[in-house]
């Protein structure tokens, strides 16, 4: 579970996030949907404990990120915004590094990788060094690597930038088989469709603020409208003057 | 202190596998110096003994005015070539290239010679150019050979001891043992040897930090449960690591170029076998960690590969100016100057080559001077790592 109090977080004029408070279950898929600029990064990182806010607290598991860094962070796998390889190793060592900076045993590490390797389809590619890959194979090691601790919840900021279709729906089965699995995903997306599909729940942010936070179904009914875009953009305002 | 072993193990395998990295890491960092240096030294050296061997070229005209000045001069070795010239004419057969150097007797010589006056002759020479200048200054010196000469005849003449006009007896003695000699020829080697333990782990700084972060792996490997002062550790030690490997072959490569280099015919010695060099490894060892930890504070302020780049290769200079000011004052080693890292190191390799005794005292401070500074710059370093601004 992962419990967001009242974080604000300034960058100078700029009010990156203030007051932003939600929470995402196990056993659920939550989405942060926010347009470009909106704070979801902000949010993000401070909820990974990169960022110190302000003011407020995130919890991890009920542990606090900045009280307990190491505790916490050992529940929390993370996908960051930019999720780069290092592309001298192979996509196994690339997992593998993060794995022992975890303090995984040696034995324990290769199993968890074989299995991870088997449930995101990496077998082709395993052992091939991560130079040449494409976005698709880049995104499933940099998944491989945030979850290879085991960890109870996952966040995921953005996971959907830049891949294709393909690619995409690849991604929806892994975050869907983390719920089943039933653990607490949480990801930030500006796409409408992609959390329509996927969210047991969404979490609105627009100007570092949380404008809604309900169910899909609610946020639709509350704004009496069937798309979920056109309630996106009555909760944001912005009806009017959006050409 | 396990977390940092495995972003050592991690940074050293990624680097071993980068060919371009790896290439100016331990081929040219290291290599680069000791060859140019090689090159050089042999190439100055060999016209340097070549130039007293071969005889003295001269041009001169009127030498039917002096034939015991011209007789003088063959039984010294001059090559003489007779031509008739005016004044003008022989400044022109200079500047034209056609002479390198002209000398001209005057057809008042023989009077005033006779006569026990100065009797005047003319030499005619570039003193921009450097080779010329040479040749000048060795007819001036036979020409004042003789001239001493014929003054010590005439005073024996009239009677007078021709060592009257000598009050003293200068008598130079150079203590300069060989080796102190070859060390202005080897002056400037401890900067090469210093400029290929940086070399080799220059790139290892750049790519573990701005690297990381252009590539975009810097925030998830920051989101991990592990000290910054760890990853910042594992990074340093294999940017030491690298250094420690691209010194031994610097100084590797220097013992095999100075087995070539002829400093023998000059009747200097280099001080330089694997004894010597490994002395010179454990003197510059406490300068690896402060090389190691200056790259990567630096580069861990910069945004992208380029940009670290750039500061980092005026950081290769940075040992030179300790060096630069050591020659220029010409500084002895004195426990004071112990305390600068790079010049401790400078003074210390370059007493070794010339055979003194060093302080046990010296190396100490040396070596604790400049593993302070590492530890400072570590500390400065672990602490922007903590930073929010690190991500960027």
């Amino acid at each position: 579970m992962i419990e967001a109090f009242g974080l604000s977080k300034r960058f100078g004029s700029i009010e990156a996030a203030r007051d932003v408070s939600f929470v995402a279950h196990d056993g659920q898929i939550t989405g942060l949907l926010g347009a470009n600029g909106a704070g979801k990064s902000t949010c993000f990182r401070m909820l990974y404990g990169v960022l110190t806010p302000d003011s407020g607290r995130a919890c991890i598991d009920g542990l606090d990120i900045l009280g307990a860094t190491s505790e916490a962070r050992a529940h929390l796998g993370v996908l960051p915004h930019a999720a780069g390889l290092y592309n001298n190793l192979t996509a196994r060592e690339n997992i593998q590094y993060f794995g022992s900076l975890y303090g995984m045993s040696r034995q324990l590490l290769k199993a968890r990788t074989d299995e991870l390797v088997r449930s995101l389809g990496m077998e082709n590619f395993i052992g091939r060094r991560a130079k040449g890959f494409s976005q698709g194979q880049r995104i499933k090691v940099a998944l491989a690597r945030a979850l290879v601790h085991n960890p109870g919840n996952v966040v995921l900021d953005e996971p959907t930038n830049g891949l294709d279709v393909m690619a995409i729906r690849n991604l929806r089965e892994m975050l869907l088989d983390l719920k089943a699995e039933g653990r607490c995903v949480l990801f930030s997306s500006h796409v409408m469709q992609e959390v329509a599909a996927l969210c047991d729940r969404v979490v609105i942010i627009g100007r570092g603020r949380v404008l809604a936070d309900a169910t899909v179904q609610e946020i639709r009914e509350r704004n009496g409208n069937a798309s979920l875009e056109e309630a996106f953009l009555q909760v944001l305002g912005l009806t009017e003057g959006v050409s | 202190m396990r977390a940092l072993f495995i972003v050592f193990g991690k940074e050293f395998l990624e680097n071993l596998r980068d060919r371009r990295t790896l290439l100016s890491a331990l081929l040219f960092g290291p290599l680069f110096g000791p060859l140019m240096f090689g090159l050089i030294i042999s190439r100055t050296l060999e016209q340097s003994v070549l130039e007293s061997d071969v005889p003295l070229k001269l041009t001169i005209s009127g030498s039917h005015f002096a034939p015991g000045l011209t007789r003088y001069l063959e039984s010294r070795g001059a090559k003489l070539t007779r031509r008739e010239l005016s004044e003008n004419e022989a400044r022109a057969a200079v500047r034209g290239r056609s002479a390198q150097i002209v000398l001209l007797v005057p057809e008042i010589y023989p009077k005033l010679f006779a006569a026990a006056k100065p009797a005047p002759v003319l030499l005619f020479a570039d003193s921009a150019d450097s080779q010329t200048r040479k040749i000048a200054d060795r007819a001036r010196n036979m020409l004042g050979i003789y001239a001493n000469t014929v003054a010590q005849l005439r005073l024996e003449v009239r009677g007078v001891s021709p060592l009257l006009t000598a009050p003293l007896a200068v008598n130079d003695v150079d203590v300069a043992t060989p080796t102190g000699r070859a060390v202005l020829v080897l002056g400037f080697m401890t900067y090469f040897v210093l400029f290929g333990l940086l070399m080799g782990g220059l790139y290892l700084a750049i790519d573990s930090t701005a690297g990381e972060r252009e590539r975009g792996s810097l925030e998830a490997l920051l989101s991990l449960p592990v000290a910054r002062a760890a990853l910042v550790g594992g990074k340093v030690l294999a940017a030491c690591a690298y250094m420690c490997i691209s010194l031994a072959l610097s100084l590797t490569a220097f013992v095999w170029v100075f087995r070539f280099v002829p400093l023998e015919k000059l009747g200097m010695s280099a001080n330089l076998g694997a004894g010597t060099a490994l002395i010179f490894f454990a003197i510059c060892l406490p300068f690896v960690p402060v090389g190691a930890t200056l790259m990567t504070f630096i580069a861990s302020f910069t945004r992208s590969y380029r940009e670290a780049q750039t500061y980092l290769t005026t950081v290769l200079l940075v040992p030179t100016l300790p060096i630069a000011f050591a020659s220029v004052y010409s500084l002895k080693p004195t426990s004071k100057l112990m305390f600068i890292p790079s010049l401790s190191q400078h003074l210390l390799m370059t007493s070794v080559l010339k055979d003194e005794p060093i302080a046990r005292l010296d190396i100490l401070i040396s070596a604790a001077a400049s593993l302070s500074v590492a530890l400072l710059l570590f500390t400065l370093t672990a602490r922007h790592w903590k930073r929010e601004t690190m991500l960027g």
